[in-house]
């Protein structure tokens, strides 16, 4: 199983290995214009729980990155899928559907990995100084895991590349806008609040934006976090053998 | 008797279309068998079956003796399959492209190597071991996909329409390539719409239309059931064709008659249109 994992897992490697000199300059645009916008034209002179805007802002886009960047594995999958036709290879393979899932869980998580790291060299350009201990890695860890793999099931449940941009609309940016990422979501309405605390996001923003101003850490959003990425896991698992038309 | 592969009563309904009726297939090690039909026929839909690819509604698959849906890790093992669809990752370079594959069928770090040096000089494509993929010409990516498919040594060969595309001259190369492949002792299971490469290339070859099989035989019994000689000529708006057993009959009835007439040997689609009807495309 592991080198079924590691094959799947490599692939994917490889072709971000070949677009990585786009790719950096494709990550580092968004997170630049919203530490622009947000930070020094709206967030000047702002405060929350006594940190600067800017200070709050990036865990906020630290926590929409690794969403959006281990969630973009679904596109990977999709143009693997629907366009180069590669899917049948792992399918006509003597490999588990566990292996696929978990080697395309696991690129997912590396490219937000990678994405991040862009973030917080911006952050550091920014003149903004955080704390990046295991609690933050943890927190983000389990975010890019809970993304990835509700990418790879939603990968196999769609009928075309259109469909794939749909759902991200749908799913993805209402989440990036309403998960903690540039407000506290406790100054909303309490049922406003509660209905976005059954976001992934919102604990994911939680729990980084604790770790990197290094307040105590919530255990909760911790354990809610690998809960929810151990359900998706289990139904992208679920969704690879359906695929099988 | 051994077979490499044995399909019995296989049916694949989708909804209320019957795709596949009751199709049984025997294969024996080392026969290259052509499964020939016009499009839509259930050409592909049969090999998606046999290589786990599309569940079967009813019906058992065995690849070398192992059950495609009850034992399919272990039938996957046995087979390399060719997909109609060229499914190469076009950024990577072909090397990577037979690393993946290898690992993928839990083969050795230093088997795939020397397996890939092998075979990529029996394609004929060491000089692209480093080149990716979309640089490579139609015909190459071909045969790096057949390359591929043989990297983890399997005894059944899945082609499904290896050629199409192609244009004559790197036709004959990968026929040329096939024959080689049988040598090696594999066994080729080869879907087609050319006629032409089914009775070069297979010993035997299965008529499928509308998803049943209407004849199985050897490409020279086949056409044997309509004589030796064949002449089409124009009746009104359509072409007719007459067989006939030997030439001097095909001549005699020239002479007897003032239109233009074209004569010709007799050939698989004669066969074919006279069992289903209709023309192979």
């Amino acid at each position: 199983m592991i080198q079924g994992i590691i094959a799947i897992y490599v692939r994917e490697m490889l072709i971000l290995r070949r677009r990585l000199t786009r790719q950096i300059p494709s990550w580092s645009i968004s997170p630049f214009l919203y530490l622009t916008a947000f930070s020094y034209a709206v967030g000047h002179g702002v405060t929350i729980d006594g940190h600067t805007y800017i200070e709050f802002l990036i865990p906020g886009l630290i926590a929409m990155g690794s969403m959006t960047q281990s969630f973009a594995i679904a596109s990977e999958i999709n143009i693997a899928r629907f366009y180069w036709h590669i899917f049948e290879e792992f399918q006509a393979a003597p490999i588990s559907k566990f292996a696929y899932v978990a080697g395309e869980v696991l690129a997912g998580m590396t490219r937000a990995m990678l994405a991040i790291s862009v973030i917080m060299v911006l952050g550091f350009l920014f003149g903004v100084r955080l704390h990046y201990g295991p609690a933050f890695f943890l927190a983000l860890f389990l975010n890019s895991f809970v993304f990835a793999s509700l990418a790879v099931g939603l990968a196999m449940v769609v009928k075309s590349h259109a469909d794939q941009a749909m759902l991200s609309n749908f799913i993805i940016t209402p989440m990036a806008f309403l998960g903690g990422t540039f407000f506290p979501v406790e100054r909303l309405p309490e049922w406003a609040g509660a209905i976005l605390n059954l976001l992934p996001l919102t604990h994911a923003s939680r729990a980084i934006r604790s770790a990197c101003l290094g307040d105590p850490v919530n255990v909760f959003s911790y354990v809610l976090l690998l809960i929810v990425g151990l359900i998706f896991f289990a139904v992208a698992v679920w969704c690879v053998e359906k695929a099988k038309d | 008797m051994k077979y490499m592969i044995q399909v019995k009563k296989l049916v694949k309904k989708y909804g209320d279309v019957t795709a596949l009726d009751g199709v049984d297939i025997q294969v024996k090690p080392g026969e290259i068998f052509a499964y020939l039909g016009p499009n839509g026929a259930g050409k592909t839909t049969t090999i998606r079956i046999l290589t786990g690819l599309t569940r079967a509604t009813s019906g058992d698959c065995l690849i070398n003796n192992f059950d495609i849906a009850t034992q399919t890790s272990a039938a996957k093992k046995q087979y390399g399959l060719v997909p109609q669809a060229i499914n190469l990752d076009q950024e990577l370079t072909a090397q990577e492209n037979l690393l993946i594959h290898g690992w993928l069928h839990r083969m050795s770090s230093s088997d795939i190597s020397a397996k890939t040096d092998e075979l990529l000089d029996y394609v004929e494509l060491s000089a692209k071991k480093k080149s990716q993929v979309k640089t490579l010409s139609g015909g190459m990516k071909r045969r790096l996909m057949i390359a591929r498919a043989l990297l983890h040594s399997p005894g059944v060969l899945f082609l499904d329409e290896p050629t199409v595309g192609l244009d004559a001259g790197i036709r004959r190369k990968v026929w040329t390539l096939i024959k080689k492949i049988r040598q090696r002792g594999t066994t080729i299971f080869l879907t087609t719409h050319y006629i032409e490469e089914a009775e070069f290339l297979a010993d035997r070859v299965a008529f499928i239309d509308r998803g049943t099989m209407v004849a199985l035989d050897t490409p020279l019994n086949l056409m044997a059931t309509m004589g030796a000689w064949a002449i089409d000529h124009l009746k009104g708006d359509t072409m007719e064709t007459l067989y006939f057993k030997t030439r001097e009959q095909a001549n005699t009835f020239n002479t007897m008659h003032s239109e233009e007439f074209t004569l010709r040997r007799v050939n698989l689609e004669d066969a074919f249109l006279d069992m289903t009807g209709k023309k192979v495309k």
